[in-house]
């Protein structure tokens, strides 16, 4: 598997580290200001979701970049295979109909 | 040495802000010797905005105890140009930076007595003491949240963890004491509103430290008749050796910045 996020679970041949005792790791959103939606900006390891939360606006709050954290343990994110990419995602790409954008729109809302 | 020192008035207000300041600023110096050696990455750079949170409140505390002053000295001078028996902080602070259970320990002490300061100070008649107040409050508040949740990590943990912050306790306890000593500049400050007589925290203060203990199953010491007196200039023998470090650049290179 080329995935990365897969290759920290193949530890079979790598006798080296012991990872069964490190902290599990954390999916950190940040939401930049009132209003707009919380933005994947990293991950760290943490213990629990207190600490993660702590660490997170350690890290990566530290020059005001937002006003609201997230943390949701990675372990909980399903990713699509990078091997699927064209049979998923490719056959959008001739189906321009499905963009809006063929309707004429009244003058007074011309800039929806 | 080739900076000749400088030295303070010893009008009360002076006295009592410095004593905050150099709490804050001596502090920070032993908070910055964690830099590269924390646990892990975050708590490397969680310590250090600690640090720089300290510095900030150290550097507003010494450029207004050096305007009370009046000789014209600046936060620099103050700082880095001082002897040490003109360095009013608490011993507890200036206390070599030990383990990292004795790290998060007395951050969470020193941040729950400056939170308790810090909302006392807000409220200061002196319109500069009470804005410094209202900015170090906030920052106080997650000091101490931060601090605290690593003595219940850590003393509620392992048997190493548990050990290790029983020991930082015994060695910190006595040390406690000075943070509510209280004194004719205590009183002064009191009588003319700049800010509370340090006795008037301890209550506040042992309630949280005595619910802290509790969660973090640690049982609280018997009360210590220990009494330092680095508030009053009279130090422990670990500051000469912190400030040859603090004071290097400005003696080594006098009037040296960024």
């Amino acid at each position: 598997m080329s995935d990365a996020t897969n290759t920290s679970n193949d530890t079979g041949n790598d006798t080296s580290k012991d990872t069964s005792k490190e902290w599990p790791l954390w999916e950190v959103f940040v939401r930049s200001k009132a209003g707009l939606d919380h933005k994947h900006c990293g991950s760290l390891h943490a213990a629990d979701a207190t600490m993660a939360l702590q660490l997170a606006r350690e890290v990566y709050t530290r020059r005001q970049e937002g006003v609201s954290l997230w943390v949701v343990p990675s372990s909980a994110i399903t990713a699509s295979d990078p091997g699927d990419k064209p049979m998923l995602f490719d056959p959008m790409a001739d189906k321009i109909y499905r963009h809006p954008t063929f309707y004429v729109l009244p003058k007074a809302v011309d800039h929806m | 040495m080739s900076t000749p020192s400088i030295h303070v008035g010893t009008a009360e207000a002076v006295q009592y802000v410095l004593r905050i300041g150099d709490a804050c600023l001596i502090l920070a110096q032993r908070l910055g010797e964690w830099s590269g050696h924390a646990p892990i990455l975050e708590e490397d750079i969680a310590m250090s905005n600690l640090a720089l949170d300290l510095v900030g409140q150290a550097r507003a505390l010494l450029t207004h105890a050096a305007a009370l002053d009046g000789q014209g000295q600046d936060e620099d001078q103050l700082a880095f140009l001082r002897e040490e028996r003109e360095y009013l902080n608490p011993v507890l602070v200036e206390l070599p930076r030990g383990d990292f259970a004795f790290a998060q320990l007395r951050n969470a002490a020193v941040a729950g007595w400056l939170l308790l300061l810090w909302q006392r100070l807000e409220h200061s008649k002196d319109a500069e003491i009470a804005a410094i107040a209202a900015k170090a409050v906030k920052e106080a508040a997650y000091h101490r949240r931060h601090a605290a949740d690593w003595v219940v990590r850590l003393g509620d943990g392992t048997p190493e963890s548990t050990a290790r912050m029983q020991a930082a306790l015994t060695q910190l306890w006595p040390y406690f004491n000075e943070l509510f000593d209280a004194d004719e500049v205590d009183a002064a400050a009191a009588a003319t509103g700049l800010g509370p007589s340090w006795a008037e925290l301890r209550a506040p203060w042992t309630a949280f430290m005595s619910e802290l203990l509790a969660e973090a199953g640690l049982p609280e010491p018997a009360p210590s008749r220990f009494q330092s007196q680095g508030r009053r200039g009279v130090h422990s023998e670990h500051m000469g050796h912190l400030l040859t470090t603090l004071q290097y650049l400005q003696r080594a290179y006098p009037g040296g910045v960024w």
